[in-house]
């Protein structure tokens, strides 16, 4: 082992999940924001809040480009990505028994595949 | 060797410092970190509501001209208000909080000083934010 490695029993191996994790969790964190300010900004653009110009929030189009439903749906993508992380991390966090701890990240993540299936099915059939 | 310390060892009470009570009123956390823990409160709050309130009633609203209405309805009801007002809170205090963790990553306001005073605003404008919303939700403006 290298003498400037953490510890002299530490082993480090290349598979850089940690690493790959915490760059991901902040990529979708930056779409976020970037969606909720362009959100936000349309939102206040709108001069008056009806059901077309909500329902035109999601399902604008650039050009022959269905631009609402994919930036919708982009953001969608992304916060399934970030929640998994985030509530995985909280699950490492204060649940010991292995057994548990797996039981809550599969539903964790049927939890999560089911809100991106159910959004999808409402942004794509506007 | 002295006398103390080859004397045998008395059982010695032990400290857990994870109590309820001791975490909530007896250690004081410092504003970045209840900054931190309502970060992931609200990130827990954000990812129960998404598939069984939020989009329910996104569904809703964007359904029909029909949907919508009854969407502006079942908002009326005052308990519903306070529960979509926890989850503007949520979003915005996770969205303050994570533009404060995003520069931090930056290495921007890394001394204590600045820390303290970015969770201040982060606080400060996540509450601003969430009143407005609770103002404009309940009718006063």
């Amino acid at each position: 082992m290298a003498s400037n490695n953490i510890g002299n029993r530490r082993l480090v191996v290349g598979a850089h999940y940690g690493a790959k994790d915490f760059l991901a969790q902040r990529v979708t964190a930056i779409i976020l924001a970037v969606y909720t300010i362009i959100f936000a900004v349309m939102a206040l653009l709108t001069p008056s809040f009806t059901y077309e110009s909500w329902v035109h929030m999601f399902n604008f189009r650039w050009g022959g480009v269905p631009a609402g439903q994919m930036l919708a749906t982009l953001a969608v993508l992304a916060t399934a990505y970030h929640a998994w992380i985030g509530v995985r991390d909280i699950w490492m966090d204060y649940v010991r028994p292995a057994g548990l701890r797996l039981a809550l990240q599969v539903l964790t993540i049927l939890w999560l595949l089911g809100a991106v299936v159910y959004a999808a099915n409402i942004l794509w059939s506007l | 060797m002295s006398e103390t310390t080859t004397r045998a060892p008395r059982p010695r009470k032990e400290f857990r410092n994870l109590s309820l009570p001791e975490i909530t009123l007896t250690y004081r956390l410092p504003l970045a970190g209840r900054l931190s823990i309502l970060h992931r409160v609200s990130g827990a709050l954000l990812f129960l509501a998404l598939p069984v309130i939020l989009l329910p009633l996104f569904a809703m609203s964007v359904a029909s001209p029909a949907g919508f209405a009854a969407f502006a309805s079942v908002a009326a009801n005052p308990f519903v208000k306070i529960v979509l007002l926890v989850l503007i809170w949520a979003y915005l205090h996770h969205f303050c909080a994570g533009i404060r963790y995003l520069l931090l990553d930056l290495h921007l306001g890394m001394d204590k000083e600045s820390a303290k005073r970015s969770a201040g605003v982060a606080f400060g404008v996540s509450l601003a934010l969430t009143v407005i919303f609770g103002l404009k939700l309940f009718g006063a403006f």
